[in-house]
C-alpha cells in the first residue's frame, strides 16, 4: 500500500510561550510502522496528541485516515486507537470488563463487545488473567491490556505514545511482540519512543524529531548508512597501537581513535570510503601487527541519533 | 476496514452514558466494601454526635437529639460525595483515562453524565442503608412514605449537583493526591450548618453563612419532609423558611454553573 494514512504539513503547536511543534512534516504510509524518535521535550507526544484529536494545533494541517483532525475529529476518532503514556485502565474492575466497556463505547453492542474482548484476550495471551482485577496485574500485563484496549474496533491507525517506558526487558519484549502482531494485521502504527533500539526493532521508517521539527527520516538502515561503518581492531600488544592506527587512517581516510586500555584502534567511516576486512587484515599482517580481533560494526541508532542532534548530554 | 468498524456510525449519547454508568457500578460490584467505606464517615458522626456530644446537647422543643441529627447525616452523605467525585475525576485525568475516553467518538457530556448517574444510584443505596441504621437508633419517618421518598429525591438532586462541582474541582486539581487533600475542605463547609446544632445560637455573621449554606437548606428540607417537629421559626431567614425551594434553587444554580464548567474542563484538557 502506498496511500498515506497520516499526513502532516507545517504543524505548529504553542502552549503559552512554549513552542512544542515548529512546522512538523510527516507522512506515514498505510500499513507501515513509523517510529517517532526524539529526546524528552522534542514534541513527539504533542504531535501524537494532535493527531489523536486530543490537542488542537496552532497552525498547520494534519489528517488521519483521510480526515482532517480539526474539522472532522469524530471521523478520525472512529478510525484510531490511542494508547497514551500511562496505562489508561480501570484498576478496580477486571481486564475483561475493561475491554467490554470500551467495546460498548465503540458501539459493538453488548454481545459484539463480549466476543471481541474474549478474542483479543485469547490472542494476546491474557485469557488466564482476564477475570482478575487490573490492580493485581504486573506492569507488562497492564501495558499489554492497554494496547489491546485500543484495538477493540481494529483501528486503521494506532497511536502508541512511549509504549515501553518504565517496563522491564521481558515486559518490553512482550509489548514489542504485540506491536509486531498488530502491524501484521495491516494496522498503521505511529509510535513514539526515546529508545533507539525500540525504533530499530519495530519501525519500517524512523522519523527523528528534535525541538519540534523533523531532523531526519528514513529506513533504519538508511539512517545508519548516513553515519557510515565503524571498523575496530583489537591488538595483542600495546606497542602496535600507533602502527595499526596509521594503517587504518590510510585505508579509510578518516580519523582514528586509540583506546589504549582496551588495546583497541577504531575508525568511524562516516559516509566516507568503505573498507574491506580482508585488506585490513593483510595490511596489519604485513606490518607485523598481531590483531586479536578485527571487526566491522554498523553504528547503533544511538550513534546515529547523537550525530544528528549533536547533543551528547544525558544519553549514552 | 473491518466489518465491525464500518457498522459503527453516529452518536448514541444515551447508551454511551449508560455504559459509563455501568463502568462505575462495576467498581462497586467488584469491591462492595466501598459502600461500607462510604457509610463509615456518617456512622462515626452518628456515634460522635448522637452519643458523645449529643448527650449534652438540648434541642429547643425537646426533640430527641438523634432524631434531630439523622436528616443532617443524610445530607452529609450526599454532600461529602464531592470528595469521591473529585478524586475520581483527578485520577482519570492523571492516569490517562480521560484522554482515552476523549479519543472515542462519544459525546463528552454523555461521558460525564453517565458517571454522575452512577454516583447518584450508589448514593441512594447508601442513604437507604443509613436510614436503616437511623431506624435502629430511634429515628422515625413521621409524615408518610410519599414525603419520605420526596426527601430522598431531594437529597439525590443535591448529590447530582454536587457531583458536577466535584468533577470540575477534581479536574482543576489535576492530581489524585491534591484532589484528595482539597476534598477535605468540604468538611468545614458541611459543619457550618444546622446539621449538628440549630443556627440560632451562632454569632450573627456565622449564622448568616450557615443559614444560606445549601447543606442547611437541604437539612431543613429533609427534616420537614420526614415530619420532624422542628419547624421553621417565624424569624427564620428565607432559605430555612422555604427549605425545599431553597434546595431546588441551590441545586439548579450549581448545575447551571458546574455542568458546563466540568464538560469544558473535560473536553479541553491538554488542548
Amino acid at each position: 500500500m502506498d496511500a498515506a494514512a497520516i499526513t502532516v504539513t507545517g504543524l505548529h503547536k504553542r502552549f503559552g510561550k512554549t513552542h512544542a511543534l515548529r512546522g512538523l512534516d510527516l507522512s506515514v504510509g498505510a500499513g507501515t510502522v513509523c517510529g517517532l524518535l526524539g529526546p524528552n521535550g522534542a514534541g513527539k507526544t504533542t504531535a501524537v496528541r494532535v493527531l489523536a484529536t486530543l490537542s488542537a494545533p496552532t497552525s498547520g494541517q494534519a489528517s488521519v485516515a483521510g480526515y482532517d483532525v480539526v474539522r472532522r475529529p469524530d471521523e478520525v476518532r472512529r478510525r484510531i486507537g490511542f494508547t497514551g503514556q500511562h496505562a489508561a485502565l480501570d484498576e478496580g474492575i477486571t481486564g475483561r470488563q475493561n475491554l467490554r466497556l470500551l467495546g460498548r463505547l465503540r458501539h459493538l453492542g453488548a454481545r459484539g463487545a463480549r466476543q471481541r474482548a474474549d478474542e483479543l484476550l485469547e490472542r494476546f495471551e491474557l485469557a488466564d488473567a482476564a477475570d482478575r482485577l487490573v490492580r493485581t496485574y504486573s506492569g507488562g500485563m497492564r501495558r499489554r491490556l492497554d494496547l489491546i484496549a485500543s484495538l477493540i474496533t481494529r483501528p486503521d491507525v494506532l497511536f502508541l505514545d512511549e509504549p515501553t517506558t518504565g517496563l522491564d526487558p521481558r515486559s518490553r519484549n512482550e509489548v514489542w511482540e504485540t506491536v509486531r502482531q498488530l502491524a501484521e494485521d495491516g494496522t498503521t502504527v505511529l509510535l513514539t519512543t526515546q529508545y533507539l533500539d525500540e525504533a530499530d526493532h519495530l519501525a519500517d521508517d524512523i522519523v527523528v524529531v528534535d525541538q519540534g521539527i523533523v531532523i531526519a527520516s528514513g529506513h533504519p538502515d538508511e539512517l545508519k548508512e548516513a553515519i557510515g561503518v565503524r571498523v575496530e581492531a583489537t591488538l595483542a600488544d600495546a606497542a602496535h597501537l600507533e602502527t595499526a592506527a596509521k594503517i587504518l587512517r590510510e585505508l579509510t581516510g578518516c580519523l582514528t581513535t586509540i583506546e589504549a586500555d582496551e588495546l583497541r584502534v577504531s575508525v568511524n567511516t562516516g559516509g566516507g570510503r568503505g573498507v574491506g576486512l580482508p585488506r585490513l587484515v593483510r595490511e596489519l599482517d604485513a606490518a607485523g601487527v598481531d590483531a586479536v580481533d578485527v571487526a566491522l560494526r554498523r553504528p547503533s541508532l544511538d550513534e546515529v541519533f547523537l550525530t544528528l542532534t549533536g547533543d551528547t548530554t544525558g544519553r549514552n | 476496514m473491518s466489518a465491525i468498524a464500518t457498522t459503527v456510525r453516529g452518536r448514541r449519547p444515551v447508551s454511551d452514558a449508560w455504559t459509563l454508568t455501568i463502568r462505575v457500578l462495576l467498581f462497586y460490584r467488584n469491591s462492595p466494601g466501598l459502600i461500607g467505606m462510604s457509610l463509615g464517615a456518617p456512622l462515626v458522626m452518628l456515634v460522635m454526635f448522637g452519643y458523645v456530644f449529643g448527650s449534652a446537647i438540648r434541642i429547643p422543643g425537646g426533640e430527641d437529639y438523634r432524631s434531630y441529627l439523622m436528616p443532617g447525616l443524610f445530607v452529609l452523605i450526599a454532600v461529602n460525595g464531592i470528595m469521591a467525585s473529585m478524586v475520581g475525576a483527578a485520577r482519570d485525568l492523571e492516569r490517562g483515562m480521560t484522554d482515552r475516553l476523549r479519543t472515542l467518538p462519544i459525546s463528552r457530556t454523555a461521558t460525564l453524565l453517565g458517571q454522575a448517574v452512577a454516583d447518584v444510584m450508589v448514593n441512594a443505596v447508601i442513604i437507604v442503608l443509613m436510614a436503616g441504621v437511623g431506624y435502629a437508633v430511634g429515628w422515625r419517618v413521621h409524615d408518610g412514605a410519599a414525603k419520605a421518598i420526596g426527601a430522598l429525591g431531594l437529597l439525590l438532586l443535591l448529590r447530582f449537583a454536587v457531583v458536577w462541582v466535584g468533577f470540575f474541582l477534581g479536574m482543576a486539581c489535576r492530581r489524585e493526591e491534591i484532589a484528595a487533600q482539597a476534598g477535605l475542605l468540604v468538611l468545614p463547609v458541611s459543619t457550618v450548618s444546622n446539621v449538628y446544632v440549630p443556627t440560632a445560637g451562632m454569632p450573627g455573621w456565622l449564622r448568616t453563612i450557615a443559614d444560606w449554606n445549601p447543606v442547611s437548606c437541604a437539612t431543613s428540607a429533609a427534616r420537614s419532609l420526614f415530619g420532624d417537629t422542628i419547624g421553621a421559626a417565624a424569624t427564620s431567614p428565607w432559605p430555612l423558611a422555604h427549605p425545599i425551594e431553597a434546595t431546588f434553587a441551590w441545586s439548579a444554580v450549581l448545575l447551571a454553573l458546574f455542568m458546563p464548567l466540568a464538560v469544558r474542563a473535560f473536553s479541553t484538557h491538554g488542548r
